[in-house]
């Protein structure tokens, strides 16, 4: 704990000193915002044990190896990671100080999360084109909600993103926008390490068999 | 086929006069009782002109004091909600037997014990938990608010949201008829087509946002609030519980959150989770409702265990013997707590391995539980015992709940359990445990720290009655259901055929009554005891001599808590304080930096009820109109920079020197 | 939920108020460009390796491509970790890793456990062929 001692010379005669005078704890937004991050952790864990046991169950229905395309899924990851590095752009640019230059980084991530989600759309749309609707079987329940949740968490994270540069627009750098952005930057981070899980776990070793 | 009833499924859904149950009398009964009770105190809010104050000081305050009471508030008359299902379940299989099918047919009973289960659990023992951990926790560490305090106030208004839900079920429609963990494929939409599930669905998972963020921000309070010098094993032993709830719910909600959202996909999209058809696995849910429901439990009794650490050290004057291995023991259980889930269906035929793993991890957790006891013991142990309410509770608990823990592990067993499971055994156990540990707590809690909350003690004649009849209550309400279950009679039985088992469910319905005389009790004491407030009243800050931060200031406490942040040396820190001649500061006062009221989080809980309703009822564009109105209010919300401001140094001096003159009239 | 989420930022103790220190020391682990560069190099490489497995068919074990794939996954989470959340065991006095290590042997617990025991309970409960079928007590 850093705390701030500040005792005022006419009170340190009283001997053990049972007060302080100002104190200022820290601000715990940063590790609320962690712990929260830790339990959304634990939702995915839920569905990815979900997607573990019944991932198999095809009910006669089609399954990843049938379904999924890879060259696609490495797009989509691309676009991703893509958003990662320029999120961590803005970032910089943001300790520098820089608004627009933070504006516009913030800009680029959103449009590369944008295209992730088209892609995605896109894959859904052609799975249940091809009649591999979530219904069909219990791999593809838990498939549409394992993705799925994660596409809504990218959803979030954007009009969380669109929001915050306006806010930025509004008022600049200020500290509350600082720690708010540095809020998002752990969010959209935490989304790109469940989609690490994703792709490994879902498509390429559904891929496999 | 005319436009009309079209149009009406368009705006109702699903809603229609049916829903509402007018052939039902026990029901309308019912409803008149809370329409007049509600009128009454509509009106008398009105006609004393209480709307005004009660919106700025209480539905919109930020205060954790305030949001604490109003926790408790909730949990209170949600337990006369819960107690009332338990009274009727209790007649009904008192008179059912033979020729004799009691007043309740099957479809409202089943009913009856799911809301009983469910209302107890999540509105009745999680907001009284919630509500002393807020109420407490930020005195006990010596800080001015929580870490988040909007984020409180928006917890508490999502509690209540839930609690408004469920109470709905009850004049709208119906609730569940599964249980109160609502297994499939019972839950699922083939068995269970109406609205009832669909009710336990969305007042969980809104009550549980709540829950989740209270926890959250607890947690961050305690980690980062904590007064100068207040290391971790300087903490109070509540705090510490406190800690360990929280992580507990953190850790614990996002996965019945999941589970349930998993659910409502089937009931309203038509996935497989958890169905028998296309290679769902109904099994699957009663694993991940238990990975969530078995930490629940100690979310629940962790809490009443630090309640009774505080009074057994505060009213035996001595410190808490074995601080240290109490902590461990914490920390302990809080960890096996995620072990030993399977040991709620050893039956499913998970097999030998599986089985003896849980079992040994379950056992297992009994050792840190004992530790705690005999450290109770021993602090009580020459001691200088004051036999206040508060202590007797704690020694009808630790009487009560070694009772339980014993039939536990008896349960734990898993050969013991194949003869046991889903009998009345069981269901005496957990009462055993839940009353016997977290509401004797509670009660504890209640009465050790109401005058800090209002300024005067509650009055020790009810109090006394109060316990002794749920204390004899309880043995006689639950000892006989150990019997039964051991004879075999099982549990969510509406009727009996054999009239040799009636003269038990006679016994547990009597005891059912001398409960009903405990509640009651409690009620008259409030009421007595406010009535009495000058004679009762406290002004000192510290009527129990108390051992820790929250009696170093005033009772009730001004909304800063401490004009001076605390500076700590020693565990029972305000022990420390008195013992070494501290002085109150009466000058140098500096303004204090607090938040400011909202009332976004009583608009956003009351759209998100709205939500909920129209899913349940299937009135789409209620549904969605009010997601959108959802996250566009939180979004407006976050244009609000200005939720700070400063108490001006003349307030702090003006209630900071009153009590100065107050507490030198008593010396 | 992550708009509620929102809300975090107006603690009681608001660091921006007049007079109170707005601090950096305790934000600590803001990235460097050096940092974010190095990370972003290494998760591609990461990314691609195990891509290039599966779809080229380079092992021709699957369960062993899929172990690759797996100890690949952990090893690009932990990139992600330290580059781009800039995790330490510093920042927050801590409690962050404590709150990470702890959540992750929940992530486990649930998994695994889940795996486990549903694992016995098909094999117990549910027989997938008429041979098992006819042999069932």
């Amino acid at each position: 704990m850093a705390t701030t001692l500040d005792i005022p010379v006419k009170d340190a005669a009283a001997a053990p000193r049972f007060h302080v005078v100002e104190h200022h704890p820290e601000n715990g937004s940063l590790l609320g915002f962690w712990l929260y991050l830790m339990s959304d952790c634990l939702i995915f864990a839920v569905l990815f044990a979900v997607y573990g046991v019944l991932g198999r169950s095809y009910a006669a229905g089609p399954s990843g190896a049938d379904l999924f395309d890879l060259p696609m899924v490495a797009l989509n990851t691309s676009m991703l990671l893509f958003s990662s590095i320029t999120y961590g752009f803005a970032m910089l640019a943001m300790e520098q100080n820089r608004v627009k230059t933070t504006l516009a980084w913030l800009a680029v991530t959103g449009l590369f999360g944008a295209a992730f989600l088209g892609l995605e759309l896109t894959e859904f749309a052609h799975f249940i084109h091809e009649g591999a609707t979530p219904q069909r079987s219990a791999f593809l329940s838990s498939f549409f909600a394992l993705v799925g949740t994660h596409g809504l968490h990218v959803t979030f994270g954007i009009v969380w993103l669109v929001t915050l540069m306006v806010q930025v627009g509004q008022r600049g750098l200020i500290p509350e926008n600082r720690r708010r952005l540095m809020c998002l930057s752990m969010f959209w981070h935490f989304l790109d390490v469940v989609w690490i899980g994703v792709f490994s776990f879902v498509y390429l070793m559904g891929a496999l068999r | 086929m005319s436009t009309s009833p079209d149009l009406a499924k368009l705006i109702f859904g699903r809603l229609t006069w049916d829903a509402v149950p007018l052939h039902e009398p026990i029901l309308l009964a019912t409803f008149a009782v809370v329409a007049l009770g509600g009128v009454a105190v509509l009106g008398a809010l009105t006609y004393y002109r209480l709307w005004g104050y009660l919106w700025r000081e209480w539905l919109t305050s930020v205060d954790h004091k305030k949001i604490g009471v109003m926790y408790i508030i909730l949990g209170l008359v949600m337990l006369l909600r819960g107690f009332a299902d338990a009274l009727m379940m209790r007649a009904q299989q008192a008179m059912a037997f033979g020729a004799d099918h009691g007043y309740l047919p099957p479809h409202h009973y089943d009913q009856i014990f799911t809301a009983h289960g469910v209302i107890m659990i999540f509105f009745v023992a999680m907001p009284l938990v919630t509500g002393l951990m807020n109420l407490v926790v930020p005195l006990q560490i010596g800080a001015r608010d929580v870490a988040f305090p909007f984020l409180n106030n928006f917890s508490f208004w999502m509690t209540v949201g839930g609690a408004v839900t469920v109470m709905m079920s009850l004049f709208v429609g119906e609730f569940a008829r599964t249980g109160w963990l609502a297994y499939p494929p019972l839950s699922n939409i083939a068995y269970s087509p109406g609205v009832g599930v669909d009710y336990y669905i969305w007042a969980l998972q809104i009550a549980g946002v709540g829950t989740l963020l209270s926890g959250i921000n607890l947690i961050a309070t305690i980690v980062k609030m904590r007064a100068p010098g207040m290391s971790l094993m300087k903490m109070p032993v509540f705090t510490w519980t406190s800690l360990c709830t929280n992580v507990l719910i953190v850790a614990a909600f996002p996965i019945l959150t999941a589970v349930l959202a998993l659910l409502s996909l089937d009931r309203y999209a038509g996935t497989n989770f958890f169905t028998n058809d296309f290679g769902g696995s109904p099994m699957m849910y009663v694993n991940l409702i238990w990975i969530w429901g078995h930490p629940e439990v100690y979310i629940l009794v962790l809490p009443a265990f630090g309640i009774f650490s505080e009074v057994v050290a505060t009213f035996c004057g001595k410190r808490l013997f074995g601080y240290a291995s109490m902590v461990y023991a914490t920390v302990v259980i809080t960890i096996l707590s995620y072990l030993v889930w399977l040991h709620h269906f050893f039956t499913m035929g998970s097999g030998a391995s599986v089985n003896s793993f849980f079992g040994i991890t379950t056992m297992i957790i009994s050792i840190p539980t004992g530790a705690k006891i005999f450290n109770w013991l021993f602090t009580m142990y020459r001691g200088r015992i004051r036999f206040e309410v508060p202590m007797l509770w704690t020694i009808g608990f630790m009487v009560t709940f070694v009772i339980g823990g014993m039939t536990g592990v008896l349960l734990a067993v898993p050969p013991a359990d194949f003869v046991l499971h889903n009998s009345l055994f069981l269901v005496a156990h957990f009462h055993n445990v839940i009353i016997g540990g977290v509401l004797f707590g509670l009660f504890a809690g209640i009465t050790y720290w109401f005058p800090k909350a209002f300024g005067y003690k509650l009055d020790p004649f009810w109090g006394k009655m109060s316990f002794w009849f749920w204390l004899v209550g309880f043995y006689f309400a639950f000892m006989p259901l150990y019997v039964l279950g051991l004879m075999g009679v099982t549990r969510r039985v509406s009727h009996f055929e054999d009239p040799s088992l009636q003269i038990w469910f006679v016994i547990a319905a009597f005891g059912a009554v001398l409960i009903l005389f405990g509640i009651v009790s409690f009620l008259i004491q409030l009421v007595v005891s406010f009535m009495k407030r000058e004679q009762l009243r406290d002004l000192t800050g510290d009527p129990w001599d108390g051992r820790t931060l929250e009696w170093a200031t005033s009772s009730p406490p001004p909304a800063y808590n401490f004009a001076f942040t605390p500076l700590v040396h020693a565990h029972d820190a305000w022990w420390d304080m008195k013992q070494r001649g501290y002085e109150r500061p009466t000058k140098g006062f500096v303004p204090i930096h607090m938040p400011k009221n909202t009332g976004a989080g009583i608009i956003l809980s009351g759209i998100a009820t709205a939500v909920a309703f129209g899913l349940i009822w299937q009135m789409w564009w209620l549904a969605a109109g009010g997601f959108v109105a959802l996250v566009a209010t939180a979004i407006a919300h976050t244009f609000n920079y200005k939720r700070d401001y400063y108490v001006p140094v003349e307030d702090v001096t003006r209630a900071e020197d009153e009590r100065t003159k107050t507490l030198a009239s008593l010396a | 939920m992550s708009q509620a989420s929102h809300a975090h930022d107006h603690g009681a103790h608001d660091h921006s108020a007049p007079g109170a220190h707005e601090g950096h020391g305790h934000e600590a682990g803001h990235g460097t460009l050096k940092g974010y560069t190095i990370g972003f190099v290494l998760s591609v490489i990461l990314t691609a390796i195990p891509f290039w497995l599966v779809m080229g068919h380079v092992i021709p074990d699957p369960r062993l491509t899929a172990l690759a794939v797996m100890a690949l996954a952990a090893v690009q989470i932990v990139v992600h970790m330290v580059f781009f959340l800039h995790m330490n065991s510093r920042s927050e006095g801590g409690w962050t890793m404590l709150a990470l290590i702890f959540t992750l042997v929940l992530v486990v617990i649930t998994l695994s456990g889940s795996l486990w025991v549903m694992y016995h309970l098909n094999h117990n409960m549910m027989p997938m062929s008429v041979h098992d079928m006819r042999n069932m007590p």
